[in-house]
């Protein structure tokens, strides 16, 4: 076949041969057969922990980006609520952002589950093809005479073979699967760094403009609650209003003070 | 006949399958050649699923050399088409 399937299996019976062609005597064929079959399984086992570990810092961003997109979101509401039309949309910029982050997150999270999968399974194939060939060569081995055991012996260790160099196949896609999302996790964490996703009263030392007004959006809110109280216990608008005039005339003592003092001069 | 799926298990299949075979498989070859994805992932996906569909599978325990092998199904067209030329799906 000359297709695609011709080019692939091309490539993997280059690497098979090349996997059993380092054996330059035919006698330690099996012996460095098996070494090399035990090799890549553990090979395997720890390119599924490192999967694991991708897939779980990913996740551990999508929890925290998570809880930005929820208070954002509160922080949206209440600036509404306050008529402040201009910082409800700071806080639902930053909250898309952060949610478009977090539909890419979602998406490479499960891509890494399907490499962790799909690396479990060929690890248990592996597994499977290398203990039966461990039974085949004692098989072969009673079987048949020596020169005829060995070229057995080699058909069955190209067949692992070939086992060996799917698995290193798998392995190689989920690592470069791994790196990119490793990549991915990294721009993230960037765009946290610089403040992105901060929720709108938390922008760190030196407070700008946006946070000042919050808080005295909410300072100034809880002032109007103090007097609308006020002036319910007072009973009287009127009453309101000479209780707020009180320190304001307070204030002004000191300057009327100077010109009774010009005035009794 | 003995055919595997790359990331995937070997198949069992008739001889007289492998005209049919090689038809799928063409018509996977003009899709990388043309550079259509859709064509790529629709005649690829129809090559893996009459392999699936029509071969025996090979178990797990069975030390078999397969004759034709088939690259995975997550495969991408640029995948397919740089296979080849650069460093290959399969690293030294």
């Amino acid at each position: 076949m000359a297709g695609l399937t011709g080019r692939m299996s091309t490539v993997v019976k280059a690497k098979v041969s090349k996997l059993l062609d380092r054996a330059e005597d035919p006698a330690e064929t099996l012996d460095y057969s098996y070494q090399k079959q035990v090799e890549q399984l553990q090979n395997v086992k720890k390119g599924i922990a490192d999967v694991v570990t991708a897939k779980k810092r990913l996740q551990l961003q999508e929890t925290s980006l998570q809880q930005q997109v929820v208070k954002l979101d509160t922080q949206a509401r209440q600036a509404v609520s306050s008529g402040k039309e201009d910082l409800a949309r700071v806080a639902l910029e930053r909250k898309n952002i952060a949610q478009t982050e977090l539909q890419s997150l979602d998406t490479q999270v499960t891509e890494l589950e399907a490499q962790q999968e799909k690396l479990t399974d060929s690890e248990q194939k592996l597994r499977a093809k290398i203990e039966a060939f461990r039974t085949k060569k004692e098989v072969i081995k009673a079987q048949y005479s020596a020169a005829e055991a060995q070229v057995k012996i080699s058909e069955a260790a190209t067949g692992v073979g070939e086992q060996m160099a799917d698995v290193g196949l798998a392995m190689q896609r989920a690592v470069d699967k791994t790196e990119n999302m490793k990549a991915r996790a990294d721009a993230v964490q960037e765009l946290e760094a610089a403040g992105t996703f901060d929720d709108i009263t938390a922008l760190g030392p030196g407070e700008d403009d946006i946070d000042r007004q919050l808080k005295s959006l909410s300072s100034k809110s809880a002032v109007d609650d103090d007097l609308a109280k006020l002036k319910g216990e007072l009973g009287s608008g009127d009453g309101g209003g000479g209780a707020g005039q009180l320190p304001a005339g307070a204030e002004e003592e000191p300057a009327t003070a100077d010109p009774a003092k010009e005035q009794s001069a | 006949m003995i055919v595997r799926i790359s990331g995937e298990d070997q198949y069992r299949l008739e001889e007289s399958l492998h005209e049919r075979l090689n038809q799928l498989d063409n018509a996977v070859l003009s899709a990388i050649d043309g550079n259509d994805e859709d064509a790529f992932n629709a005649s690829f996906k129809e090559l893996l699923d009459y392999v699936r569909a029509n071969g025996q599978r090979i178990g797990d325990e069975e030390i078999e050399t397969s004759d034709l092998i088939l690259p995975p199904d997550d495969i991408t067209l640029a995948e397919a088409a740089g296979e080849f030329t650069g460093e290959g799906l399969i690293p030294d």
